[in-house]
Formats: C-alpha cells, sequence, structure tokens
C-alpha cells in the first residue's frame, strides 16, 4: 500500500476521533453517559484499525490499551473512576501529540507514554507483555539524545543506561539521588533522567530512577562509584543503544480542506436530542485546488473589468446586456467561491475545554468554560493561524484573571470561575471575545509597570484612559506576571499574540473592570482576499490604500502646510495633522505640484495625511501576499493586481504613524 | 543519475540552473517596483495571478546592470520560500548531463561568489557554473 497516499486522510481522520473522544470524556466526566463510553471505545478503536494498518505502532498500542480499559467498563466488569479518565485525557493528549509528529514526518516514537499505559494496566488489572515492552525502551529515542549518543561514541564514549534503586528506609531521597549525579559527573556526563531531572530533585519519584549516561568508563566502575553511595539498594548497569535509527521517513502530504456542501437548513426541533446531529455531506478538496480555483477566478475578474470598458466604448445594446448578465453570474461565483475556503470555528474551539480543564487542574483553579457561536464560519487559513493566539489569551485568562477559589469566595464570588467564548459575525467581520469573571486587570500596577520598563513616558500616561493603560499588556517587552508561572509567562509575551492577530488583518481590543473580570476582543476579516480600496497614484506608480483605514481625502495647498516642531504638518478640522509623503517615503522620482490630494487616514485616535500625486478612485481589490521573500518591507502589507494585469502594492498605513 | 540544466548568459558568463526547479522561462513584461527593497531586487510580476518577486541576477551575482533586450527572460525558479523570478541576459539551452563532465569549482576561482555555485560543468563546446537557486535566495533573505 502506498502509504502516503493515504496519509492526508489519515492525520484528518485522527484528528476527529481525538475531537471525538475529547468532547465525549467530558460528557462522560459531566455525566456518567454510557452513551459517550460506548462513543469513545468506538473512537479509539477506529484509531486503533487506521494506525495499524498504516504502520504506526506507538499510537496503535495506546489505543490497544484504552480500548481494553473500555471495553471492561463497557461490559459492566469495572467502573469508570477518576483515574481512567484521567488517564484517557492524557492518552489523547499523547496521541495527538503522535499525530503531529507524523504529520511533520515523524513516527509517532517519540511521546514517552510509559506511565499512560501502566496507568491503564493497572485499570485493566494485569501486567501484560507490553508493560515489560515499555520497560525495556525507557529511553524513548528523540533527535536530541540520539545525536549526543552519537557524537558521544565517535569520539570513544560508551553510553550505559543505569536503574538505581534507593533502599526502602531511605530518609532523603533527592539528596541521595544528587549524590549519585554527582558521582557520575565525575565519570562521564548524564544525557537524560527518567523522571527528569527537575522532578528528581523534588522527590517526585518513587524508589528508583533511570539514567541515561555517556562514559569512557567501564560498566563495572560506574556500579561501584554509585554503590559507594549509601542508601543505594541496587544499581543495574546495561549498555544502550539508540533505538531510532531506523525510523521510517514519511512525507507529509498535501494539507487537506473538508468543503461543506451547502446542506439544505436542518428544521429545528425544540426537543433537545442528545443523539450525534446529522453530518453534512462533504468532499475533502485538496486547498491547493481551492486556491488555483480562486487564482484563476481573480484573473477572471480582472478580464471582467477590461471588457466592461470596452463594451462601454462600443456602446452595442446586446453586447452591454451580455456584459451585464455576466457580471450577475460572476458576483454570485465569486461569493460562493469564496465560502469554499470557509469553515466553522468549532474546529479551533473544540481543543479548549480540554486544554481548559487540564490548565485549571494545574494551577488549582476551578473554571467552567461556555463557548458559544462555534459553527461561526472564517476563512480556512485565518482558522489554521487563529488557534495559537487564542490558547495564549484563554490562558492568559485562566492563570491572571480568574483567581483561586480561595479568593473567589472571599470576594464574594462564586467558588468556580467562569470563561466565556463567543465567536460572531458582525458587519464584514468575524468577533471572537473571550470573557472571564475574575479579577480584571490592575490599571494601576500596569501604569507603573510601563513607566518603569519605558513602554510610555509619564506625560503619556497621563492623557490614558484605563482601558488605554491596560492594553498596554500588548506592548512589546511587558509581561504582568510577577512570578513567570509555567503558563502565561513563558517568554512569549502577548504582544506576539497582538502581531499574529494584526497579521491576519485582525484587530484585539480589551475591556476590563477590577473585581468582575476581562473581556478581550479580537475581530477578523471574514475573508481575507478582497477589501475595498482608494488606488492612488504618484509618479509613475500605483498604490493601494485600504478603505477601512481611511478617514476621508482631502485637497490641500502648498500654502496650507504649517511646521511645527520640523515636522510638516497641516490644519485639519481644528486638528494638527501630521503629513507623510508617498513619493519620500517611497523614494518616487515625481514633479512637485503647488496643489495636491491628502489621504487621511486614521490609527486608533491618531490620524496621518498621506500625501499623493493624484486619486484614482475607490476599487474592490483581491489582496495578494508578496510572499516571504518581500515580507517585512516598512508601509507595504501586500499587492493586488489592477485592471490592466499589473501589480500595485497596498501600502500598510499602520507603518506611517 | 540523469540531470538537466537549463544554461542561460549573463554577459560572457553562463551559468546552469537544475531544470528541475525552473518552472518557466518568460519574457520580459512589466515589473512593479518594490520600494525600500534590496537593490537586486527588481520588483514583482503578475505571473498567471500570483505576485511573483523578480531578482536582477546580475546584480545579484555582482555585475553591472543592462538594459533589457529581446532576449532577456525571466526564469521562474520554484524554491523553498515559493516562486521567484530571475533576469538573465539571455536562455541559451537544456543541457543533459551525459554531454558534460562535472568537476568541483578551482580552489583558485573561490570568491564570494562560489556559496551559489556548486560544480563546473565541462563539455566538448561547453563550459558553465552551476547555481544553486535556492542559496541565491535564502542567504539574502538573511541579511
Amino acid at each position: 500500500m502506498d502509504v502516503n497516499e493515504y496519509l492526508g486522510l489519515f492525520l484528518d481522520e485522527s484528528q476527529e476521533h481525538i475531537q471525538s473522544v475529547n468532547t465525549q470524556l467530558l460528557k462522560l466526566e459531566q455525566t456518567g453517559s454510557q452513551e459517550a463510553i460506548q462513543e469513545i471505545f468506538r473512537s479509539a478503536h477506529t484509531l486503533k484499525g487506521m494506525s495499524a494498518t498504516m504502520g504506526y505502532e506507538s499510537v496503535a498500542n495506546l489505543t490497544h490499551e484504552m480500548e481494553s480499559a473500555l471495553d471492561l467498563v463497557r461490559a459492566g466488569k469495572k467502573e469508570s473512576n477518576q483515574l481512567l479518565l484521567d488517564t484517557m485525557f492524557s492518552a489523547m493528549e499523547q496521541i495527538e501529540a503522535m499525530i503531529a509528529d507524523i504529520e511533520t514526518g515523524g513516527n509517532g516514537a517519540n511521546v514517552d507514554v510509559k506511565e499512560t499505559v501502566v496507568a491503564f494496566q493497572s485499570f485493566i488489572g494485569s501486567t501484560s507483555k507490553a508493560v515489560e515492552a515499555v520497560e525495556e525502551a525507557i529511553f524513548t529515542a528523540d533527535l536530541y539524545t540520539d545525536s549526543v549518543i552519537t557524537q558521544a561514541k565517535e569520539t570513544g564514549f560508551e553510553a550505559f543506561q543505569l536503574h538505581v534503586k534507593l533502599s526502602d528506609a531511605v530518609v532523603l531521597k533527592a539528596a541521595r539521588a544528587y549524590m549519585v549525579f554527582d558521582r557520575l559527573q565525575e565519570l562521564g556526563e548524564v544525557v537524560r533522567t527518567v523522571p527528569e531531572t527537575e522532578a528528581i530533585e523534588q522527590e517526585q519519584f518513587d524508589l528508583s530512577f533511570d539514567v541515561l549516561f555517556v562514559t569512557q568508563e567501564s560498566a563495572d566502575a560506574i556500579t561501584h562509584a554509585v554503590t559507594q553511595v549509601s542508601e543505594v539498594e541496587h544499581v543495574q548497569v546495561t549498555s544502550y543503544t539508540s533505538a531510532a535509527a531506523s525510523a521510517p521517513e514519511v512525507a507529509v502530504s498535501a494539507e487537506s480542506v473538508a468543503v461543506a456542501e451547502v446542506k439544505p437548513k436542518a428544521v429545528e426541533t425544540d426537543e433537545p436530542k442528545e443523539q450525534a446531529a446529522p453530518q453534512a455531506k462533504t468532499i475533502r478538496v485538496n486547498l491547493e485546488r481551492i486556491d488555483r480555483l480562486m487564482n484563476l477566478f481573480e484573473e477572471f475578474i480582472i478580464d471582467r473589468g477590461r471588457l466592461e470598458r470596452l463594451a462601454d466604448e462600443v456602446g452595442q445594446p446586446e453586447l452591454n446586456e451580455t456584459v451585464e448578465k455576466i457580471k450577475r453570474g460572476t458576483n454570485e461565483l465569486q461569493s460562493l467561491v469564496l465560502t469554499l475556503r470557509m469553515m466553522p470555528i468549532e474546529q479551533v474551539f473544540n481543543r479548549f475545554p480540554r486544554m481548559v480543564r487540564s490548565v485549571a487542574k494545574d494551577i488549582h483553579k476551578k473554571v467552567q468554560l461556555d463557548i458559544s457561536g462555534a459553527e461561526t464560519e472564517l476563512d480556512r487559513t485565518v482558522i489554521d493561524e487563529i488557534g495559537d493566539p487564542l490558547v495564549h489569551l484563554i490562558r492568559n485568562a485562566i492563570d491572571h484573571g480568574i483567581e483561586l477559589p480561595e479568593v473567589r469566595v472571599a470576594a464574594g464570588k462564586p467558588e468556580q470561575g467562569r470563561l466565556a467564548l463567543r465567536a460572531y459575525h458582525g458587519g464584514n467581520r468575524v468577533f471572537i471575545e473571550i470573557e472571564d469573571d475574575g479579577a480584571g486587570i490592575n490599571v494601576d500596577k500596569v501604569r507603573s509597570k510601563a513607566l518603569e520598563r519605558g513602554v510610555i513616558t509619564s506625560e503619556e500616561a497621563t492623557g490614558m484612559t484605563d482601558n488605554e493603560i491596560a492594553m498596554l499588556i500588548f506592548a512589546p517587552g511587558f509581561s504582568t506576571a510577577d512570578v513567570v508561572t509555567d503558563l502565561s509567562g513563558r517568554g512569549v509575551g502577548l504582544d506576539v499574540v497582538k502581531n499574529k492577530i494584526e497579521s491576519l488583518g485582525g484587530v484585539v481590543t480589551l475591556e476590563t473592570v477590577v473585581g468582575q473580570g476581562t473581556k478581550f476582543q479580537v475581530s477578523l476579516p471574514l475573508t481575507l482576499s478582497i477589501i475595498s480600496a482608494m488606488l492612488v497614484q504618484v509618479g509613475e506608480e500605483t498604490y493601494a490604500v485600504p478603505l477601512s483605514s481611511i478617514l476621508e481625502t482631502t485637497l490641500l495647498d502648498e500654502a496650507d502646510i504649517l511646521t511645527a516642531h520640523r515636522e510638516r504638518v497641516f490644519d485639519f478640522r481644528g486638528q494638527l495633522v501630521p503629513l507623510v509623503y508617498l513619493k519620500e517615503m517611497f523614494a518616487i522620482e515625481t514633479e512637485a505640484k503647488t496643489q495636491f490630494p491628502v489621504v487621511v487616514v486614521r490609527k486608533g485616535n491618531k490620524l496621518v495625511g498621506v500625501v499623493v500625486n493624484e486619486l484614482i478612485g475607490q476599487q474592490e481589490i483581491v489582496m495578494k501576499p508578496l510572499g516571504t521573500y518581500l515580507e517585512g518591507i516598512p508601509a507595504i502589507s501586500g499587492a493586488t493586481i489592477l485592471g490592466d494585469g499589473r501589480v500595485a502594492l497596498i501600502v500598510d498605513s499602520n507603518d506611517l504613524f | 543519475m540523469e540531470q538537466k540544466w537549463v544554461v542561460f548568459s549573463l554577459g560572457s558568463n553562463t551559468y546552469g540552473i537544475d531544470v528541475q526547479s525552473v518552472r518557466s522561462i518568460e519574457r520580459v513584461q512589466p515589473v512593479t517596483r518594490v520600494p525600500n527593497a534590496p537593490a537586486h531586487v527588481k520588483g514583482v510580476i503578475n505571473l498567471r495571478g500570483v505576485v511573483t518577486p523578480v531578482i536582477d541576477l546580475r546584480l545579484r551575482l555582482g555585475y553591472e546592470a543592462v538594459e533589457p533586450t529581446d532576449e532577456t527572460r525571466i526564469l521562474i525558479a520554484s524554491l523553498h520560500q515559493g516562486d521567484a523570478g530571475f533576469i538573465v541576459d539571455r536562455a541559451n539551452e537544456v543541457v543533459e548531463s551525459e554531454d558534460v563532465r562535472i568537476e568541483p569549482i578551482p580552489e583558485s576561482s573561490r570568491d564570494m561568489l562560489s556559496a551559489h555555485l556548486t560544480a563546473i560543468a565541462k563539455g566538448e563546446d561547453k563550459l558553465f557554473s552551476l547555481l544553486d537557486a535556492n542559496a541565491l535566495f535564502e542567504e539574502q533573505h538573511a541579511e
């Protein structure tokens, strides 16, 4: 079987099953529903079958354990318990990681599933071969370890795997372990430990731990050195060989996108049926094909414009009528083609319930997540990109927004915090809101920190509203966390979230009330590709300025230009607005004019007048990326193709401020 | 292994680029200048609906710029970072590996350009340097 051909399908279907298991797990946890167990069992079974067929043993083995455990519950031989649920949640996380690895060309064997398998096994109540197999491969191969060991071997070192067991009477486990490491460091280098070194230091291990060690010494010498440490009961030294030497390379197939067929509107019934919703009939179409269709269609739109102009010139009634028909047809076609790329945001939202659950659990908070508007559709590209920023905002809300249960109770709030995740359409934008009922943002703290870090000056701070100050948490180099936690303070600031959202043509805002909570709102364009723009001309060159950023256009005389702080400004309705000359900004050769049009653009409540030579007019343009090579060119956000086939660049007015 | 190169000229020098990475060879067409881009970036063109960057290979390799002629062509190469066009003086022919001998770049002629050159191909009446288009593109991007 040619595996590659099926890989895309396998990945997509796996995702669907993982998603379904996660949904059902949450349901099971809340209601203990038998149906949910059946659903999970079915999905686990399918996952097992698919992955075995594809040769991904790691996925197959883990799902097999899960299936066996569930089979007992299903048959009524065992009761489901919280431990089993937790194990299944972590199993799904691991399977997801494996699938992600497979997607990037791995084989899914890099995920450490030992604990999960042991937990399933102990639930089932038998220790079968699977555990022993896992036991042998304590150090599952990863690239880092492999490269260290290969290098070490090249320079005459040997790799050993040590199993160290401390005596039952040991008092200071961590100290003994530390002494073992100390001895080992004298003889060679510790590559990895199971559990991880940090966990060992915090005594998070039973009586034994495993060490992967490279040295020039013999196994006997190591044994001798380690047993010298008191309270070490036993040490087993075995030679280590890398397991991943022959991991097969798997090419990643082209990304696929599910295209929903327009389905007849379902008749709404009031009966709350718990049964699965009828599946919309879909086919999977390669995203590349849709992009090609879009490109061809855009070319066609350009030719349509040309045809309209020609028909106007000719002035023949029948021709005009035909052109008019074509125009109507293509308009409909255009909206249809654009919807082809649209997908419900459900795909992104689906992973949040589980994430919120585990994040909240990790930091001992109680959070209820309410999701609405998951059916809201967005462009596939946005769907692919918006996940990470949302994850960051949600983690942030749980970590910094929602308080610990005892704090909430003391403040007279319910113990369980609420986190609302909403999506909805408004105009030609999609809004996503993340609202918590937590502590809100401490504006004074943000202000002093922003001043301290030099994000704003004290003059700037005086004129700012509370929400404007709160927005500073998105400024580069700003972090509100006093203590860097594992969650939000991972070195990636909220400025990265803001940049990502803006690169998608989006805007992020927030509202916060101390003691009552914070609401983040992300607004995104419905489709990335078509925008209204003003075409302007400077010298021989044509540029497009997005209409969304234009306040108005006006005509200015040379004599109206004033100078303030050596900056050219003009009086716009009683407000002094700085002028930016596009010909200077873009080094365009053009003659000086005494009277010229000015395009007034805004960013927040700031204004700038952009001086051009001529206004050509307003037009719908198809936004196209400039490509990675020309990324980062200042004040240019993309390109579009004009009616005459030439490329015009799109001015990013945000860069003019 | 059978290999083919598209051979082209820049002044009196000839270069070859792997035919696998060449998508098409285009005649000169209107190029939109991209302000504040590196000097050798001529601009962008509309290549069947896709906005494609175009690089003046003369400038990129340190030769003097010339005005386009009837023979000037744009080689559209498919690179890791997407498609890009390279302006060359003339596209000559496609040469197969059986017609040439591949030799390493002589030590003496190693210079700053050799980072983009992979080897020298010699045939009966042919001599051209093999160019790594991805290296040309990426290294510049890193700058």
